[in-house]
């Protein structure tokens, strides 16, 4: 079978080929961010086309000459892209081996690839890729026939590689925002408080007197302030900002930020599986938790650089996905995607849709209007925070039935939240624009066999062997600010909930948590990482609860379909948590790239902890008002504890993602120690102090 | 008010015409084409645009250029370059401190400026040397064990 990104992109020439200074090129369409897919990538192809890591040259995404594979989401990019990328190689090494045995005359089971040079029962033939490249045509499609390597005969799969991305970030160079094009100007977007906000003045004159230079765009709502310089930029959208008046602005409720509300707003309702068989001796069990808004926190405000020259438009982004800007970009400014090209450059790292595709199309809608010269688009950090889409919030009410021996028999999970993909494939600046007209309702996303696809659900049901299950997802419509993904979308939160729960249950049965868990989990994989976890982190020795010191765990597995992770954490709680260690296990299969992995797990479970501990999107005033790191704060250096993590059957075939794999597990275990500790449970992130406090008052 | 201010960046003799309240990051990143040092948050709270000013740890997007006359200014360039790296960032690159990177030219100057004040930090000093600085990838455990690597050699004098 043809992976579905090459059968996307057919063309091998698409993929791989051989450039006459004797390096291989190698082109794919997933977008790199610091999560070193760019690195993994590349080993697959070294190792299927034998050839040496260095001697690779791998080209920058762009919408041309580039394969198409959408966005780059999800943790999908080694299962999704590796095999496509994987089949491309093999099918070229098979093509080149062929040909290689007509020139010698021999047949092809002589013939052995070291470093792109062929050699017949070890003996140099004189040939390579390089020489043969005038005979072998790549302008064909793949066939998929070619075998891929077993991992015993995998070479540099497997192997740690430095990271091809890292080196010019440690020396001053490597993003899009450093970017300088001849003629460029910088533009500042004064943007609209609230979606239905109409301009109703500006002080022009105060504008030019803080920046002479400056050319003011107005279109309807859509106002920018343009000007050579991004200092005088800047002092132009001061000016702006304190004399433009609005019309019908919003005053967004602050209420509004608290998960427990999202009860109370517009939904649609999706309803799954059969209520349960009616018995006796059976107790119900039920809590309710709640997530709060999250922000992605990328380090650096999002950029992005437009030229509108001669009917053709260029986009320079750092966001997920050439081609889907390109969409974007021709559905916004009603170009064709014909005269659209859309280049990729590296931006701060984005943990989902943050910011990245809205200042591209802020400076699109500005180039288109002022032709020539490149804009580029610097986002501020207030607008990072204010007008990049965020997590949603999620309110999970949990049921459980256990039989009389405690055992879990039927799982009800009925959970609200907006849309995870929600804002995806849209702008900030549309609601700006002359004829907006906002969406009738949440956007439908589909799965490939065209059920329907919600970020709510995943992992909503925990990964045990539970008799019956049932899911209510009610999905809130309209959101109140812009929401979507955020890195594991329901995931990890679902996992938080559930995994928190499950300890509950135990507890309600008087079962240890780990021996609860191990009791419903057949699936040895998922066994295995829980007891490896428990070897760790010293489970037997765990002490009693409410002393101040707690060890708690979590468990899932990736979407309920693929790797599976455990964590562990030990905290301590006073007037607020310390993190003093956390653990993680995981089997994700086939592992590429095995420092890269740890260093994506380890970074997924520091970003999960701050969100389980510190993270909250605050609302006032047009939308969002927690606009500074002050106001949203996230773990620190002096807060982060020492990980340890350990990777099991990474040679098992078949690879998964590694990217929010360990997300849920270590919040869910962040949470059960601080259960532990308290000897109280906090049911609602942040678990800051207040909510502390507010805890053992209760209790 | 606009005038002509001579510095020294990374040991080199530089003068620039600028308004003397605009920030340090905007000339080096505006005027002079020197990009290590990050837009961040332009408020001094996330340390992505760190520099050393006259071997302190500043924000360069909240020090006014008009403040740095005759001072010395390091950026994440001065410190070294691909061929000749101190000894911070090749342990950053040798145990692959850094995801995406946004963070590390402001982290690796907060480095330098308290080894330079104390060689042999322990892991909470690191911590609260750092502790400025944010990082949203998760690398902080990886960059700690950076700087106590690059830390040891330093002290032994091996070349970097």
């Amino acid at each position: 079978m043809i992976p579905p990104m090459l059968a996307a992109n057919p063309r091998l020439d698409s993929w791989v080929r051989f450039e006459p200074d004797g390096r291989a090129r190698i082109a794919f369409g997933r977008m790199e961010y610091g999560q070193g897919v760019g690195t993994s990538l590349a080993q697959m192809a070294a190792d299927e086309l034998d050839v040496a890591f260095a001697r690779l040259l791998i080209v920058p995404a762009a919408t041309v000459d580039v394969p198409d594979e959408g966005l780059t989401v999800g943790s999908m990019s080694t299962e999704m892209s590796g095999p496509a990328i994987r089949t491309a190689c093999a099918e070229v090494r098979a093509l080149f081996t062929t040909a290689a045995a007509g020139r010698l005359g021999c047949p092809t089971s002589d013939l052995d690839v070291r470093d792109g040079t062929f050699l017949r029962s070890g003996r140099p033939t004189g040939l390579d890729y390089w020489s043969l490249a005038g005979e072998v045509d790549l302008a064909r499609n793949a066939t998929g026939e070619a075998p891929l390597k077993t991992p015993e005969q995998m070479q540099i799969i497997g192997e740690s590689q430095p990271r091809l991305d890292l080196p010019p970030k440690l020396f001053g160079a490597a993003f899009l925002h450093d970017i300088v094009l001849p003629g460029m100007r910088h533009a500042r977007v004064l943007r609209q408080p609230g979606p239905a906000a109409r301009l109703a003045s500006l002080d022009e004159d105060a504008v030019r007197r803080a920046a002479p230079d400056v050319d003011i765009l107005i279109d309807h709502a859509f106002v920018a302030l343009i000007c050579d310089t991004e200092v005088d930029a800047a002092r132009a959208f001061n000016a702006a900002e304190k004399t433009a008046r609005w019309e019908d602005a919003r005053a967004l409720d602050p209420i509004l930020a608290e998960p427990v509300t999202l009860k109370t707003l517009p939904h649609e309702t999706f309803e799954a599986g059969a209520p349960p068989p009616e018995a006796s001796n059976r107790r119900r069990i039920t809590a309710t938790y709640g997530k709060p808004f999250l922000s992605h926190g990328s380090m650096g405000p999002s950029a992005g650089i437009a030229q509108y020259q001669d009917g053709q438009l260029t986009i320079w982004t750092h966001n997920q996905g050439v081609y889907p800007m390109r969409a974007l970009a021709a559905r916004i400014t009603g170009l064709d995607v014909s005269v659209i090209e859309v280049i990729h450059a590296q931006g701060p790292g984005c943990y989902g849709h943050n910011g990245a595709d809205d200042p591209p199309i802020d400076a699109a809608l500005i180039a288109i209007r002022r032709p020539g010269r490149p804009i580029r688009v610097q986002w501020r950090r207030e607008d990072e925070f204010g007008w990049a889409p965020v997590g949603t919030a999620m309110l999970m009410e949990l049921s459980a039935e256990v039989d009389a021996s405690g055992r879990l028999v039927d799982y009800t999970a009925e959970i609200w939240n907006t849309a995870h993909t929600g804002a995806r494939g849209t702008a900030v600046a549309e609601s700006a624009l002359r004829g907006y007209q906002p969406p009738p309702g949440a956007p439908q996303r589909l799965m490939p066999d065209g059920s329907r696809f919600s970020g709510g659900l995943l992992n909503i049901i925990p990964s045990y062997d539970i008799d019956t299950t049932r899911t209510v997802e009610h999905v809130i419509f309209p959101p109140p600010v812009r929401t979507s993904s955020l890195r594991s979308l329901g995931g990890a939160p679902n996992t938080f909930a559930g995994e928190s729960f499950i300890d509950e249950l135990a507890e309600a049965s008087g079962v240890d948590p780990l021996a609860y868990r191990l009791a419903m989990l057949k699936e040895p994989r998922g066994r295995a990482v829980l007891e490896t976890l428990a070897q760790m982190c010293g489970w037997a020795k765990r002490g009693a609860s409410g002393t101040g010191q707690g060890l708690g765990l979590g468990y899932d597995r990736h979407r309920n379909r693929a790797g599976f992770v455990a964590c562990a954490a030990e905290v301590e709680v006073n007037i607020d948590v310390r993190l003093v260690k956390l653990w993680c296990v995981a089997d994700a299969g086939l592992i590429i790239n095995p420092d890269g992995a740890k260093n994506q797990i380890e970074g997924g479970m520091i970003m999960a902890a701050s969100w389980a501990l510190k993270e909250q999107v605050k609302f006032g005033g047009p939308g969002i008002a927690s606009t500074t790191w002050d106001e949203y704060p996230i773990l620190r250096f002096d807060e982060v504890p020492p990980v340890e993590i350990v990777l099991l059957n990474t040679r098992d075939p078949r690879p998964h993602g590694i990217g929010e794999l360990s997300q849920g597990s270590v919040m869910a275990a962040i949470s059960n120690a601080v259960a532990h500790a308290l000897g109280v449970r906090i049911r609602e992130l942040p678990m800051t102090r207040d909510k502390i406090a507010a805890a053992l008052l209760a209790n | 008010m606009r005038r002509r201010i001579e510095f020294s960046l990374n040991d080199q003799p530089t003068s620039v015409e600028a308004e003397e309240t605009t920030s340090l990051l905007d000339v080096l990143r505006g005027e002079l084409g020197v990009f290590g040092a990050r837009f961040g948050c332009g408020a001094g709270q996330c340390g992505a645009c760190a520099v050393l000013v006259d071997s302190k740890v500043v924000a360069a997007c909240e020090r006014e250029i008009g403040t740095l006359e005759h001072r010395s200014v390091l950026t994440v360039e001065g410190l070294g370059t691909p061929e000749r790296p101190h000894h911070l960032q090749t342990a950053f690159l040798e145990l692959q401190a850094g995801q995406c990177g946004y963070c590390l030219s402001g982290i690796l100057i907060g480095a330098k400026a308290l080894l330079d004040a104390n060689p042999d930090p322990s892991r909470a000093e690191i911590a609260k040397a750092l502790s400025w600085h944010l990082c949203r990838c998760g690398v902080h455990n990886r960059v700690m064990d950076a700087v106590t690597l690059a830390a040891g050699r330093m002290r032994r004098g091996e070349v970097a």
